[in-house]
C-alpha cells in the first residue's frame, strides 16, 4: 500500500455529486449549429484553414496549430462552414473571440480515421506529434496543450506520471462517469502517455468518494502496471500541486514546474482522449460535460460535441430559466459565470452549474475582517490570506509579493470559510493583475530607457566622430600648409615676384637712362 | 431572472461573523450563571446595562463615521465587548463606571482605530485597564461569594447598587489573589485554613466560575471558533512558571499551579480574551507564542506587580507585540524552502 500524504488546509464542502450520477453518460446529439473557438486551450489560438461555404467532414482539421504551444481544431461532424468570425466564447472576461461556425448537415460523414499503428513500440516524438495533431489539451479545466508536457526536457527525466482522477470540486462528475464507464480507455491512454514519457511509475489518484469508479479502474488496470491510489476526499486535492504532495509527499518548488521534480500530471479525460486519438485515430471533437444544479430537472453527464451551444445542453437537461440565478461554467469553487447561453462547450468545459438562489445564495455585503484565521487554516498553499487581503486593499505590492501572493492557486477555500463573506480571491486576482501590469510597465520603461541610452550614446559617438574627423582634417590642412611653407623657403613666390618687379624696374630705368 | 456575474468561489461555508459572535455570547452563559450563583445578580445587571450602553455608543460612532448602522450592529460585536468587560468588572459596579468603561472600549479602543477588525488592542481589556487605573477602589471591590457568611443582594438591590450607588452599602472582601499576594508569614496550608475566601483551590466561588468559563471555552474550541494554540500556550506557560516557583507551599510560595490556573481571570482570559482574533497574532504558531508570552506576563505581574490580577495588562502588552510575532512566525508557503523575508 502506497503511503498517502496530507496537504495543509483544505475544506469539505457539500458534494452534491449524486445529483448528476443517476444516469449513465447520454449523447447530447448534434445541435443546429456548432461554434468552435480557435482558442480552446492555453497558448496561441489555432489558425483557421477553412473558408465560409466550404464543406468539411467529421474529424477534418479546420484550424491548424500556431507553433508548439498550440493545438489544432477539428470538425466534430460533417457540415458547411457558415462563418469565421468573432463570437462570444466562454471566458471569465465575457469577451468574444475568433470562432469557426459550422452548420452540421446531419449525415455525420467522417474523414478516414488515422490510428497510430503499434503505438507501444513507436518513437515517442512521433506519438507526441500525433497527440498534438489530434488537438488534445488538458481536459481537467486548464487546457494546457498535452504535447508540450510530453516533450522531453534535457536532463530532466520523468520518474512519475500522475493521472488525475480526483475531481475534487463539488457537483462535477464528468471524470467520475468517464472512469466508471470507460475505465479501459483511461488505462490505455495512461499507458500510451507513460510510453511517451519513457515508462515512469504511473499513479492514478482518485478520491475515496467514487467507489464505483475505483472498482472499475482497478478492474481495468489489473496487470497493466498502473497503480490506482485512493485517498480521503478533501478540496482541493485535485489541484496539481496538492495531488503531487498527496501521492509523493513532495512539493513543487515555487515558480517551478512538476517536471522539475520528475513529475507529469494528466487528467483522466486527457488520457481517454489520447487513447481515442492513438488507438482509434479520432481527433478530440467531443467531451463529457456535467449539467447540474437545481435549475435543471434532468441533471446528468452528457457526451457533447465541442462547439455545442450551452443553450442546446440546457434544453436537454430541462432548464428552468425563471429560477436560475447564475450560469457557472466549471464548479462552484473555481468556475466562472457566463452571461450568454449561446457560448459553446469547449475542450475545457467539464461542468455547467445552474443553481437556484436558495442553492447558492447571492453573496451578502462583506462584513469586517476579524482576522479569525479560518482562511489561513483552509489555505492549501499555507499562505496567510487575511494578511494578503490587508495588503491587497492597501495596494502594498511589495508585501504582497513577500507574502507569496503568486503562490495562490485561487482555489477559493479561503473565501469559502470566511465568516465575513469577503470575496478574498477577487482581491488576489485584482492584485496579481495589478502587479503583472506594473511589472510589464517597468519592463517597458526599462526597455525604453535602454533604447534611449543607446540612442544617446550613438548620437554622442557620431558627434564625437564628426568632431574627430573635423579635427583630423584641420590638422591635415595645417600640416600641409606648414609643409608647403617649409619646402619653398628659398623660393617664396611673393619674394620672387618682388624681385622680378624690381629687376623689371631696374631694367626699365636702365632703358630710360639710355634714352 | 437576470443572470448574476460574480467571480468564484460561488459556494460558501455555513459560518458567518454574526453567528461567531452569538456563539461567543452563548459560551459565556455557564460562567455568568455560576457568577450569579456565587455573587448574586450584580454581574447580570452589569451585562444588561453595559450591553445597552455599548450598543448605543456603537450606534453613535457608526452614525458619526457614516457607516451602515443596522448591518454593522448586526455583527453583535458591541454586545460581545460589553459582556466580556462586564464579566471582568466587580459585581454591583455603579452605572458611571460601566459607562466610562464602555466609552473606552467602544470609542477609544475600537472606533477611533476604524471599527471592528482594525483595533490593535482588545477593546474590553482597554476599557478594563482605563477603569482599573482611574478608579482602583471601585475596581477592586469584589463582593463576598456565597458561603462566606454574607448574604447575597437581591436583584432590586443590584439595580440600586448600579443606578443609585450612593444609597447602596457595598460589602466587599479581598480576593484570593490578594490574600496570597499579601501573605508573608504563613505556609500556604496554614493560609488556606485561616482564610475562608480561599475556597478549596483558588478562591471560594472563583474556582467554580473559572471551571464554568473553561466549559464554555472548550465548547467554542469544539465548534472551531478558534484554534487551541493561544489558550494552550497561555495555560502551559502559567503552569510551568507557577510550578517552578511553587516552593512546596512555603510562606514564600507564590501559589500552586492549580491556584494560578483556577484563580483570577486565567481561564476566562485564556478562552474569551486572548482568543480575540483581531488583536492577536495571526498564524497558529504565532498564536502559540502569543499565548505563552501572555501566560508568562500574567504570572510575572501577579507575583511581582502592583496589581493583584494581570490578564488585562498582559493582553494589552502582547497586543503591542502581535505584529512583531507575526513577522517571525509566518508559515512556510507551499513550494518554498524557507520563510520569506518580510
Amino acid at each position: 500500500m502506497r503511503r498517502i500524504h496530507d496537504f495543509h488546509g483544505g475544506i469539505h464542502p457539500a458534494e452534491h455529486k449524486s445529483d448528476s450520477m443517476a444516469q449513465p453518460i447520454q449523447p447530447a446529439g448534434v445541435p443546429d449549429v456548432l461554434v468552435l473557438p480557435t482558442g480552446q486551450h492555453i497558448g496561441n489560438s489555432a489558425l483557421p484553414t477553412v473558408a465560409p461555404g466550404q464543406r468539411v467532414l467529421g474529424g477534418e482539421e479546420i484550424a491548424e496549430a500556431d507553433g508548439a504551444l498550440s493545438v489544432p481544431c477539428h470538425a466534430p461532424t460533417s457540415g458547411t462552414v457558415l462563418a469565421v468570425e468573432d463570437r462570444p466564447v466562454p471566458h471569465p472576461s465575457g469577451l468574444s473571440a475568433l470562432c469557426i461556425v459550422l452548420q452540421p448537415d446531419g449525415r455525420d460523414e467522417w474523414a478516414e480515421p488515422r490510428p497510430f499503428a503499434n503505438p507501444m513500440n513507436a518513437d515517442p516524438l512521433l506519438l507526441t506529434q500525433h497527440i498534438q495533431q489530434a488537438g488534445i489539451a488538458g481536459m481537467g479545466g486548464a487546457g494546457f496543450p498535452t504535447a508540450v508536457k510530453l516533450s522531453p526536457r534535457p536532463g530532466k527525466p520523468i520518474q512519475t506520471l500522475i493521472i488525475n482522477g480526483t475531481e475534487c470540486e463539488p457537483y462535477i462528475t464528468a471524470d467520475d462517469s468517464l472512469m466508471r464507464e470507460r475505465a479501459a480507455a483511461v488505462i490505455s491512454g495512461s499507458l500510451i502517455l507513460a510510453h511517451v514519457l519513457g515508462n515512469p511509475t504511473v499513479l492514478l489518484g482518485i478520491e475515496d468518494n467514487k467507489p464505483e469508479a475505483i472498482a472499475a479502474l482497478k478492474d481495468a488496470a489489473t496487470g497493466s502496471g498502473v497503480e490506482i491510489v485512493v485517498f480521503p476526499t478533501k478540496y482541493p486535492s485535485g489541484g496539481e500541486k496538492q495531488l503531487i504532495e498527496i501521492l509523493l509527499g513532495a512539493q513543487v518548488p515555487s515558480g517551478a514546474l512538476p517536471a522539475d521534480i520528475g513529475v507529469v500530471c494528466q487528467n483522466v479525460g486527457t488520457a481517454a482522449a489520447v487513447h481515442h486519438a492513438v488507438v482509434n485515430g479520432r481527433p478530440l471533437v467531443s467531451r463529457i460535460t456535467t449539467v447540474t444544479g437545481e435549475a435543471v430537472s434532468r441533471p446528468g453527464n452528457y457526451e457533447v460535441l465541442l462547439g455545442t451551444p450551452i443553450r442546446h445542453l440546457l434544453a436537454l437537461a430541462g432548464y428552468d430559466a425563471s429560477v436560475n440565478q447564475r450560469l457557472v461554467m466549471g464548479g462552484p469553487m473555481m468556475g466562472f459565470t457566463v452571461s450568454d447561453p449561446d457560448c459553446p462547450i469547449i475542450k475545457t468545459s467539464n461542468c455547467l452549474l445552474l443553481p437556484t438562489e436558495a442553492e447558492l445564495p447571492t453573496p451578502p455585503p462583506p462584513q469586517a475582517c476579524i482576522r479569525c484565521g479560518l482562511c489561513a487554516e483552509a489555505c492549501p498553499a499555507s499562505l496567510l490570506p487575511q494578511q494578503l487581503f490587508w495588503y491587497s486593499r492597501g495596494r502594498d505590492h511589495e508585501r504582497l509579493e513577500a507574502h507569496n501572493l503568486f503562490d495562490c492557486i485561487e482555489c477559493g477555500a479561503c473565501a469559502y470559510v470566511c465568516p465575513s463573506h469577503i470575496p478574498l480571491v477577487q482581491y488576489y486576482r485584482a492584485s496579481k493583475a495589478e502587479i503583472i501590469a506594473q511589472r510589464q510597465d517597468a519592463e517597458r520603461a526599462e526597455h525604453a530607457r535602454q533604447r534611449f541610452e543607446a540612442r544617446q550614446e550613438r548620437i554622442e559617438r557620431q558627434a564625437r566622430e564628426k568632431a574627430e574627423r573635423r579635427e583630423a582634417r584641420k590638422r591635415a590642412a595645417e600640416a600641409k600648409a606648414t609643409a608647403a611653407t617649409g619646402d619653398d623657403k628659398d623660393s617664396d613666390p611673393i619674394q620672387a615676384a618682388i624681385e622680378r618687379a624690381q629687376a623689371r624696374k631696374a631694367a626699365l630705368a636702365d632703358a630710360g637712362s639710355k634714352d | 431572472m437576470a443572470l448574476l456575474r460574480v467571480t468564484s468561489p460561488h459556494a460558501h461555508g455555513a459560518q458567518d461573523t454574526t453567528q461567531v459572535m452569538q456563539s461567543v455570547l452563548l459560551a459565556t452563559l455557564p460562567g455568568v450563571a455560576v457568577m450569579t450563583w456565587f455573587f448574586g445578580p450584580g454581574t447580570l445587571v452589569n451585562i444588561l446595562f453595559g450591553s445597552m450602553v455599548a450598543v448605543a455608543m456603537e450606534t453613535v460612532a457608526l452614525a458619526l463615521r457614516r457607516r451602515p448602522i443596522l448591518r454593522t450592529l448586526d455583527d453583535h460585536s458591541a454586545v460581545v465587548t460589553a459582556s466580556l468587560l462586564c464579566i471582568s468588572l466587580p459585581p454591583y459596579s455603579p452605572w458611571w463606571l460601566i459607562v466610562i468603561g464602555m466609552g473606552s472600549a467602544i470609542w477609544l479602543a475600537k472606533h477611533f482605530y476604524g471599527g471592528l477588525g482594525y483595533n490593535p488592542f482588545n477593546p474590553a481589556m482597554v476599557g478594563y485597564v482605563v477603569l482599573l487605573i482611574s478608579f482602583p477602589v471601585q475596581m477592586t471591590s469584589w463582593a463576598p461569594p456565597r458561603g462566606t457568611g454574607a448574604e447575597l443582594p437581591s436583584f432590586l438591590e443590584a439595580l440600586r447598587a448600579c443606578f443609585a450607588p450612593q444609597t447602596y452599602d457595598a460589602v466587599t472582601m479581598a480576593t484570593a489573589l490578594d490574600v496570597v499576594k499579601q501573605n508573608s508569614g504563613l505556609t500556604l496550608e496554614a493560609l488556606w485554613r485561616e482564610s475562608p475566601q480561599l475556597g478549596r483551590w483558588a478562591g471560594a466561588g472563583w474556582e467554580w466560575v473559572s471551571l464554568a468559563f473553561l466549559a464554555g471555552g472548550l465548547w467554542m474550541l469544539k465548534k472551531r471558533l478558534f484554534t487551541w494554540h493561544a489558550p494552550v500556550g497561555m495555560l502551559l506557560s502559567i503552569t510551568l512558571l507557577s510550578a517552578l516557583f511553587y516552593d512546596e507551599g512555603s510562606s514564600a510560595s507564590k501559589g500552586s499551579p492549580l491556584f494560578h490556573l483556577l484563580g483570577g481571570a486565567t481561564l476566562f482570559g485564556a478562552f474569551f480574551i486572548i482568543t480575540d482574533p483581531v488583536s492577536s497574532a495571526v498564524s497558529n504558531r504565532g498564536r502559540l507564542v502569543y499565548g505563552a508570552l501572555i501566560g508568562a506576563l500574567v504570572y510575572i505581574i501577579r507575583v511581582a506587580g502592583n496589581y493583584p490580577d494581570a490578564v488585562a495588562f498582559a493582553v494589552l502588552i502582547m497586543n503591542f507585540a502581535a505584529p512583531f510575532i507575526d513577522h517571525y512566525t509566518q508559515p512556510r508557503t507551499y513550494g518554498h524552502r524557507v520563510r520569506p523575508p518580510t
